[in-house]
């Protein structure tokens, strides 16, 4: 293996010229047997892309210019044709790791024999943005010198379009150096001496004494000229990125036990906040796997609706009112192509083109192929994800927001494809394959698309054809304590007729169809916690539900419902136990990914995983609530608010919420 | 032959060097968003005069659509001096300002554009703006294709509307 982690250009000048490709050390190679576990990521970004980087000092995921476009740095799913960009201590270790406080700035401390030394890494965010001249994304490596002579090592090998793409690299003497390829053009510029590898990889050494700074700066450029970076500015933009992060966190209103962990998922989702249009991305990745080696592996880089009301409410609950309802504005703007129907998901700019295909040229995470970039679940019929979204309308105007009068038309149009459409078998909020059921979850939030409507109409706020609602909203929750209630085995069961739980039978109570004390929620809860739970981690279903080969891990989220559930059940101790234990779990630096692999503990999924940070946030907050004597749920308001929405101009406007 | 009291007017010359700069504008935007080239003239322009990257790209439009006026008005002079016009000899001017442009200009400009690099300075807190390189190829290897091309669309616009 080579030290590009190349081809065999790399190959051919490694034999014309040894001595200098040993140059770089061993330990910069990127083998196919050294994917490290997932728990070592670490992600840090602008608002419109992301990087994921290894506790080794290498960035080994990076899309540009935006998170959801091809790929530069891959390694993370194919160590040879992947790409990677590396700094760190030749011969040393990384011996600690952490963001710099209230930032998503990174900081990796290396050590060994030569001394110690400090990578930090952040995607430039200046407070001016556009109307100053700077690069349009701008990756920041800084190497600082801490104790002794460490020396640093720089391999930078490009790989743009996951691989696909021949690059070159070209010299730009006191410019840097240039990648071209056909697509987005790429610069690095730095103060250390880099050199040519073959002609796709960069690298270059340099010994430094304690005190002394190094950078190397990653740029890219999509359509204009180049504005060129200046490694000298890279300590400008650390100063600059570090205190936008920290103004931006400043607006965060909570003050609980959890403040440090709190902050930081809420850092983690801003990482996946697409500013320019709004849009949250379910994760920074692709096809990091549910199960290693097997082939669910999918790609997160979407927006799915139904993380509306989640998201709004984690956003909200925290401070960061107007992070929720730039999601919700995106959610309400972007599905106008196919309102009242609903896609599963849009990408961040809310087109609907995004076609699942395999990358077949890449070995995927620890060879758990298919590499699968688009995602064909966005054809999928999934019912949830209307309660999810009026369950998200309804909420932002609890919270202060007001509602066009072509919305409020919209929210009663939902409600009557709700009314023509719950009947039917769907895909489900899991997004399973070819096998269509009678989902629970699905049956459950078209019952609370309904009630949430009716309230509004009783208000005044829409005007619906209500008897039909009423109607509807009560046959869907006849059916769901019929058919989805088996007494046999005392539980809700995941699809009718069937006698598989699924965690999502935690959130009902959330949705006010029963009561979190019910007889039959509790008996349900037991059910889960005999089939579902390992060691505090909950599996979203049981194994072989799916039809998939190989089992799969447990659902960060699902295991975060068990806690909220439990709040409401009156269960805090049990709640409290085990939202510490999932506390724990979080990696080194507070990130989950999708899943947990209940053996062995480790991260499984793409990562960060919005999913799972919003149900920590949701569910810390409700148990607080709940111990200090308030409801779990920001508090409806008495019809006082909404009777002077959907007014002559069409307005619906709420009183914003306030604490009592 | 350009024998009309309408073709001599400033108004004709005005209207065909906005139609002919719009059309050259086409071509090298489109070559922009196709991702073949990232040569753009108005952003070149707009960051002689504005530290913003906003306010850069309008200046630079409007610096851009002048400069047309003013070629429009260079070619229409040429046609009326030789008293001869023709769509191909509109495109012939065309591709011979195109290879002008490419070659002297382009690589002058990073000692006369005070944001932009040059190669042997590097880049410093007021030079930013990446060099063009010869024939503008730091833009894209398409680069000087697309701007001769375009260069050559212009004067063939305005040979046609003064061929009639």
């Amino acid at each position: 293996m080579l030290p590009c982690g190349t081809n065999a250009k790399c190959a051919l000048a490694a034999v014309r010229n040894p001595v200098k490709f040993a140059a770089v050390s061993d330990e910069t190679r990127q083998t196919e047997s050294d994917f490290p576990p997932i728990r070592d990521y670490a992600l840090i970004g602008d608002c419109r892309t992301a990087a994921v980087v290894a506790k080794s000092g290498a960035v080994e995921w990076l899309c540009l210019p935006n998170i959801d476009s091809p790929s530069i740095f891959a390694s993370m799913l194919d160590r040879t044709r992947g790409g990677h960009f590396t700094v760190r201590m030749a011969g040393g270790e990384m011996v600690s790791r952490r963001y710099l406080e209230g930032t998503n700035v990174l900081e990796t401390t290396f050590a060994g024999p030569d001394g110690r030394m400090t990578v930090t890494d952040f995607m430039a965010i200046a407070a001016e943005g556009g109307r100053r001249l700077d690069p349009e994304r701008e990756l920041v490596r800084i190497v600082d010198a801490v104790e002794g002579m460490p020396e640093a090592e720089i391999v930078c090998a490009p790989r743009p379009d996951y691989g696909r793409e021949k690059i070159r690299i070209h010299s730009r003497a006191r410019n840097g150096w240039a990648i071209s390829n056909s697509g987005t053009h790429h610069f690095v510029h730095s103060d250390v001496q880099l050199e040519l590898r073959g002609m796709d990889c960069l690298a270059g050494r340099v010994r430094l004494k304690a005190g002394e700074r190094r950078r190397v700066i990653f740029t890219c450029a999509t359509r204009d000229p180049a504005i060129m970076a200046s490694a000298f500015d890279g300590d400008r933009k650390l100063d600059e990125t570090t205190a936008w992060w920290r103004e931006w966190l400043s607006q965060c209103r909570y003050t609980g036990r959890y403040v440090a962990q709190i902050q930081r998922s809420v850092l983690a989702l801003k990482l996946l906040d697409f500013v320019p249009s709004g849009a949250i991305v379910a994760a920074a990745t692709t096809s990091l796997p549910e199960s290693i080696g097997g082939g669910r592996n999918w790609d997160y880089r979407f927006c799915w609706l139904r993380d509306a009301s989640f998201m709004l409410r984690a956003f909200a609950d925290t401070g960061f009112q107007r992070e929720g309802l730039a999601f919700f504005d995106w959610l309400m703007h972007t599905t106008q192509r196919t309102q009242p129907h609903f896609l599963t998901l849009y990408d961040v700019f809310g087109r609907t083109d995004v076609s699942e295909i395999t990358l077949d040229h890449f070995t995927g995470y620890r060879h758990s192929a298919p590499v699968r970039i688009g995602n064909a679940a966005k054809d999928q019929l999934q019912l949830d994800v209307y309660g999810e979204v009026i369950n998200a309308a309804v909420d932002s105007i609890r919270r202060g927001n007001w509602l066009t009068p072509s919305e409020c038309r919209l929210l009663g149009k939902v409600g009557g494809v709700v009314c023509d459409e719950w009947r039917k078998p769907d895909d489900g909020i899991w997004e399973q394959r070819g096998m269509r059921r009678h989902n629970t979850y699905s049956k459950v939030m078209c019952w609370a698309a309904l009630h949430d409507l009716v309230e509004l109409a009783d208000k005044g706020v829409i005007k619906v054809d209500r008897d039909r609602f009423v109607r509807e909203r009560d046959a869907i929750r006849a059916e769901i304590m019929e058919r989805a209630y088996n007494a046999e085995i005392g539980a809700f069961v995941g699809a009718y007729d069937e006698t598989f739980v699924d965690a999502t039978a935690l959130l009902m109570p959330r949705t006010g169809i029963i009561e979190a004390d019910d007889p039959r929620m509790v008996s349900t809860w037991k059910r889960i916690r005999e089939r579902l739970d390992h060691k505090g981690w909950i599996l979203r279903y049981e194994h072989g539900t799916d039809g998939m080969e190989g089992n799969e891990g447990a659902f960060g989220i699902c295991s975060f419902w068990a806690v909220d559930y439990l709040a409401r059940a009156g269960e805090l101790d049990e709640a409290r136990a085990r939202l510490e234990k999932l506390i724990a779990e979080a990696n080194d630096v507070g990130l989950y990914a999708e899943e947990v692999d209940t053996e062995t503990g480790e991260f499984l999924g793409n990562f960060p995983q919005a999913f799972t940070h919003t149900g920590f946030i949701n569910a810390a907050l409700a148990l607080e609530r709940v111990e200090e004597g308030r409801k779990p749920d920001v508090r409806r308001r008495s019809g006082k608010g909404l009777e002077h929405g959907a007014d002559e101009e069409g307005q619906a406007e709420l009183e914003p919420e306030t604490e009592t | 032959m350009i024998d009309t009291a309408f073709h001599h007017s400033w108004l004709f010359v005005l209207v065909w060097g906005l139609i002919a700069t719009a059309i050259m504008s086409t071509v090298t935007e489109g070559a922009q968003m196709l991702g073949i080239s990232r040569m753009s003239l108005p952003f070149l322009f707009g960051t002689m005069f504005a530290s913003s990257r906003h306010r850069a790209q309008v200046i630079g439009y409007i610096l851009y659509s002048l400069g047309g006026l003013v070629f429009g008005l260079v070619y229409v002079g040429v046609f009326y001096t030789l008293d001869y016009s023709s769509w191909w000899f509109g495109a012939l001017m065309g591709f011979l300002h195109g290879l002008f442009l490419i070659t002297v200009m382009l690589p002058t400009l990073p000692y006369v554009h005070p944001r932009m690099a040059t190669d042997y300075d590097g880049p410093t807190s007021r030079r930013r703006v990446e060099p063009p390189g010869p024939f503008g190829l730091h833009y894209g290897r398409l680069t000087p294709t697309i701007t001769v091309l375009a260069q050559a669309l212009f004067g063939l616009v305005l040979g046609i509307a003064y061929a009639h």
